[in-house]
């Protein structure tokens, strides 16, 4: 289970910012999520910290998925 | 160093006095602000999204870099999030250090980092509706002269 937080255009397109989301781990809250979460350039952050590869998840993790930086 | 983010509107003048303030052995203070432009009417609202805890460690993980390699005193970098209308100020730097040069160039690469690679989010809407802005050529191309060039 986690926090899922979305920013940028992938909040617009999912209808929501925040969630809680049933998932063990990143793969599987990924495989949840299906295409919102996948694109280029778009990075998944667990607990404020950018991860590239697959980790286990806990009630408290925190997930943001992240599209591409377009600076301020 | 401090870096903040905040969505109320910030006064330039104010932050560059405070700033400057109480500097003894600080002989250049260089600051930059950044303002919302309506682009002839096209842009009525520019809203920008952040990760409150990740966009601000982030940039002071840059700006601690940037105060290193170029030997600043100090600096302050104040950055507007949520919605921003046209004319207001959207960025502040400031960086102080013994001799202009060093302040100059560390504002220049500080401002050419948080325009094209800062964890923002950036959507201008407009009498045609609404778009997600992503960084253009020139801020790329701007950011990337940072990327092999070593300060003496």
């Amino acid at each position: 289970m986690a926090r899922v937080l979305l920013f940028g255009r992938l909040a617009d397109a999912a209808g929501w910012r925040e969630r809680i989301i049933e998932a063990a781990s990143l793969s599987a809250l990924r495989a949840a999520l299906g295409d919102l979460v996948e694109g280029p350039g778009i990075q998944a952050a667990v607990d404020k910290a950018i991860v590239r590869g697959d980790m286990a998840l806990t009630a408290a993790s925190e997930v943001a998925f992240l599209p591409p930086m377009s600076g301020g | 160093m401090s870096v903040f983010l905040q969505t109320e509107p910030f006064d330039p003048g104010a932050l560059l006095t405070a700033f400057s303030v109480g500097r003894s052995e600080t002989g250049a203070v260089v600051s930059f602000t950044g303002l919302a432009r309506a682009e002839a009417g096209a842009t009525t609202t520019l809203e920008l999204d952040a990760y409150p805890g990740f966009t601000d460690a982030e940039i002071g993980r840059i700006a601690q870099a940037a105060a290193e390699r170029f030997g600043l005193d100090d600096l302050l970098i104040v950055h507007r999030t949520g919605p921003i209308a046209p004319g207001e100020a959207i960025v502040f730097v400031a960086t102080a250090a013994a001799h202009r040069r060093a302040a100059f160039e560390a504002c220049d690469h500080l401002m050419d980092y948080l325009k094209s690679r800062a964890p923002f989010w950036k959507k201008e809407r407009g009498p045609a509706g609404e778009r997600w802005i992503e960084p253009t050529a020139a801020d790329l191309a701007d950011a990337s002269r940072w990327d092999t060039k070593e300060t003496s």
